[in-house]
């Protein structure tokens, strides 16, 4: 077989068969909506497995940069007439591009075809010499590294300041709350670990001001996300493995979550990538799955009532929908808390539902073009005249800061437990 | 195969950004919905009707192929490169140029989606009501070639309906408008409405001028189940016999309705054989005395459920049903035949009993749901292809499903066209006068049969 990737393709041939073509994709795809091309929507990518399975189409520059043209944001799929899984499709493709290429990773095998144009215009040079202070304290196995690879750090992209402390080390493993209350593992992610530590404190004021047991597994580790949209499916599976040691180690109530992509992994990718592939695990990545919830949903679920503020002006607060968030039925909940809280003036913009571009390492290869997605983003956020836009992943977070700041505007990207923790103390 | 001149030529027009004919991208334009491939040698995406024009000409001259396309969503295949040559893409071209709150009337181009475009004018307070269910990517270009309808057709009409004039580059590249900006215009043959509908064979357009009206100031919608098919018919010639004109009137058969209550178990009682959805939009009060007098006409006609919405949200859980019916149909067999029959709409019992014969007949299964308010029924024949013999099966028993159609006096398509996959039935419909007419226009349109050629009749 002149292509030699049959074996990742293989696993998803049935669901191709799927694929009707009818064109659904076209109308929920930020890529496409940018690029304007077949090649860059799920059913030009299903068409173009199919010829990779038939072995009459090369794997040449023009396959890598179709297949790199994905967020892996799950629209199509969700919004998919036939339940065609196009990023179980693009996530499996990618790996046998990679196998292809003989790298471990469609990132590494895409940064051939890449770095020789991209390079120079990133100033690569200045990258190389930052990146080990910038990593000091990142795992090697950590998506952060994909999210700003060492030859990409000096682009134009903005980069969040790296804390002094990962949010995990600065925690016990457990945070003891009031008996009969639940017990909660709380799954960090990289970003909020490493980065944003400030959404990490906010979720644990939270959960503790209900009363719960936080748990903050020091064994845990990234949700393997930006790996997987590498195609190293066997790097996720470790992380995968690891994740379950640590967090099966306690007994919980819950697996929580503050993050739209970490939570998309261990509800979605992990029983349906991992667990497809390894049977032995099913059963524990079917119980994680189960267990796993995004805050805001919980902090409903326990009857969270945000405290009167009483003084002070009123924040006008807009909301944008996370990708992975939205895919998987968390929209109304942030919107009815923000609602609910006395400090808030809550806001709809135009298109909150719609992808704001970053899509995990999309941002990295196609900069440009998850700018030009962010555009309209950007402009519907201005037009509320929001003080503040509120939002349920840390990527969403750092791609909508980055757009807003390109607009020159001021207005302040928060996540929503922030927001709740902050109306919660000048409550108190 | 082209050659690298006439690349070269083409790359001139559209610029290098905009032909490929990378492998990549011939794959990608080699489909749409019918399930078939042929693959092009180049694709193109012109910008404006100068472009299109260039590209038509060349063609003239060398002698190769052209097949437009929008967004590639068409059920018959009429997009498709057929016979190799090039893909012209219009989807560049998406612009609204002008919406005429005065005259309502809008100018747009035919790459512009038609969600977008009903969502610009709704703004205004406006409405373009043909709502074909591909909507959300289908192209408005490819609407007024397919000449597109949707639920909303028994009460407003088709695509052709809001039609008033047309920019169309025709087949030997020069650039005609056809039909204009007022209500009334007699002046010549009726190139406009002879254009929709044509699938790309008599032209390209590239600048279309819609009728608008005011947009509705309320809809209501209501469910309605009955315990027999005869009774949902009944009650569609019962509601419309009273003067009232729904804005649609969706039915779903036995079979699609236990399909939807299988596989998500909205909670359909077990008597229920037949269901309508019933919509009706206008004035505020208007639509409550309608909503009370279709529950009163329809009650004696073996109605086991009436449930009417009271706000947006309850109006499209209602809907759900309706859309479920697609998602739910593989539950049966893995291929379906989607075929979009008419007859007139008192035939409606008749050809569901026809296609019953017909599944009998041949031994496989037919899902019908669709548009009882005008007669349109999509009937699914669901088989699976990988059991020898079912595809010829399938064949055979659209074929039959067309004859009864026919013998109903209707028709074998009422909107997804002829392209490809209807060209060889197409003479059970049309007497060989009436193709010669046809084919005398298409020869006089295209002297070359350079644009979107192999489509719609059987071709030599």
């Amino acid at each position: 077989m002149k292509n030699n990737i049959q074996d990742p393709l293989k696993r998803i041939e049935e669901e191709l068969k799927k694929c009707v073509k009818c064109g659904a994709c076209r109308a929920n795809c930020p890529a496409f909506n940018v690029f304007g091309r077949e090649t860059a929507v799920a059913r030009g990518k299903v068409a173009l497995v199919q010829h990779l399975i038939k072995d009459d189409l090369e794997l040449d520059q023009d396959t890598y940069m179709a297949m790199s043209k994905c967020l892996l944001c799950g629209s199509c799929a969700d919004k998919c007439p036939n339940d065609v899984p196009t990023d179980e499709i693009v996530i499996a493709a990618r790996e046998a591009l990679a196998m292809k290429r003989g790298t471990t990773t469609f990132h590494g095998a895409l940064g051939l075809v890449m770095k020789n144009r991209m390079l120079m215009k990133l100033g690569a040079a200045l990258g190389y010499v930052l990146a080990p202070l910038y990593y000091k304290k990142v795992p090697a196995t950590s998506g952060l590294r994909l999210r700003f690879p060492v030859p990409f750090i000096g682009n134009k992209r903005h980069i969040p300041m790296l804390a002094k402390k990962p949010f995990i080390d600065r925690h016990p493993e457990v945070i003891q709350g009031e008996p009969g209350k639940p017990r909660i593992v709380f799954f960090v992610g990289c970003m909020t670990n490493f980065a944003y530590t400030e959404i990490g404190e906010a979720a644990l004021a939270l959960f503790r001001h209900l009363g719960c047991t936080v748990i903050i597994p020091k064994g845990q580790q990234c949700c393997g996300v930006p790996v997987i949209s590498g195609g190293d499916i066997n790097a996720v599976q470790e992380l995968a493995v690891k994740n379950l040691e640590a967090i099966e180690k306690y007994e919980s109530d819950y697996v929580v979550t503050a993050c739209g992509s970490c939570g998309g992994a261990l509800h979605q990718l992990y029983p349906s990538v991992i667990g497809k592939r390894n049977p032995d695990l099913k059963q524990r990545l079917d119980v994680l799955a189960a267990k796993t919830i995004d805050a805001s949903q919980l902090l409903l679920k326990l009857g969270l009532k945000p405290a009167e503020t009483g003084a002070g002006e009123k924040v006008r607060v807009t909301y944008h929908d996370s990708c992975h968030l939205r895919t998987s039925g968390v929209a109304k909940q942030p919107r009815e808390l923000l609602r609910n809280t006395p400090g808030v003036e809550f806001v709809e913009m135009e298109g909150a539902d719609r992808c704001c571009g970053m899509g995990g390492t999309f941002n990295v290869y196609h900069y440009d073009a998850s700018m030009a997605i962010n555009d309209p983003k950007s402009r519907a956020i201005i037009a509320t005249a929001a003080q503040v836009v509120a939002t349920g992943c840390p990527g969403c977070i750092l791609q909508i800061s980055d757009g807003l700041k390109q607009h020159g505007s001021s207005v302040k990207v928060m996540h929503t437990l922030e927001l709740l923790a902050r109306q919660l103390a000048a409550g108190k | 195969m082209l050659d690298s001149k006439l690349i070269e030529k083409l790359t001139r027009i559209v610029g290098p950004e905009n032909i490929t004919t990378s492998r990549q991208d011939m794959i990608c334009y080699a489909y749409d919905a019918t399930q078939v491939e042929f693959l092009p040698d180049a694709v193109v995406h012109p910008a404006n009707s100068q472009e299109v024009s260039e590209i038509l000409m060349l063609a003239n001259i060398e002698h190769f192929a052209v097949f437009p396309r929008g967004a590639g969503s068409g059920f018959t295949g009429g997009s498709l490169p057929k016979s190799g040559g090039i893909v012209l893409v219009t989807t560049r071209m998406d612009r609204i140029l002008r919406i005429d709150t005065e005259n309502l009337i809008a100018e747009v181009e035919p790459g512009l989606v038609t969600e977008q475009f009903q969502q610009a004018v709704e703004k205004l307070g406006l409405f373009y009501p043909p709502d074909p269910a591909s909507l959300k990517f289908s192209t408005l270009g490819g609407n007024v070639a397919e000449n597109a309808g949707g639920p909303r057709c028994i009460k407003y009409g088709v695509t052709r309906d809001f039609v008033m004039g047309l920019e169309v580059v025709l087949p030997t590249g020069e650039i005609i408008r056809t039909g204009g900006e007022t209500y009334k215009g007699v002046v010549g043959y009726d190139m406009t409405h002879l254009m929709c509908g044509s699938e790309g064979t008599l032209g390209v357009v590239t600048k279309i001028i819609f009728k608008l009206l005011p947009y509705p100031e309320a809809k209501k919608t209501m469910l309605t189940i009955f315990d027999s098919i005869d009774g949902a018919a009944k009650a569609v010639s019962t509601i419309i016999g009273n003067k009232i004109i729904p804005t649609t009137l969706e039915f779903l058969d036995y079979a699609a309705l236990q399909c939807v209550e299988r596989r998500f178990k909205l909670g359909i009682p077990p008597e229920g054989r037949a269901v309508l959805l019933i919509e009706v939009d206008g004035d505020r009060e208007l639509i409550e005395k309608q909503a009370a007098n279709i529950h009163e006409l329809i009650k004696p006609l073996g109605l086991v459920q009436f449930r009417v919405a009271q706000n947006a949200a309850e109006s499209d859980e209602l809907w759900r049903v309706r859309r479920l019916v697609s998602p739910s149909l593989k539950d049966i067999n893995p291929n379906k035949y989607n075929e979009d029959i008419v007859v007139p709409r008192s035939k409606v019992p008749d050809i569901i009993r026809a296609i019953e014969k017909i599944q009998q007949k041949h031994g496989i299964t037919i899902v019908n749901f669709g548009h009882a308010g005008d007669g349109n029924i999509h009937v699914n024949v669901m088989v699976d292809n990988s059991i020898p013999g079912m595809e010829e099966k399938a064949h055979l028993a659209i074929k039959d499903v067309f004859q009864a159609a026919l013998d109903l006096n209707g028709t074998m398509s009422g909107e997804h066209g002829v392209g490809l996959s209807k060209a060889p039935f197409i003479e059970m419909e049309l007497s060989p006068q009436q193709i010669r007419a046809m084919k005398a226009i298409k020869a006089a349109l295209d002297p070359n049969n350079i644009l979107n050629p192999g489509k719609m009749f059987p071709w030599p």
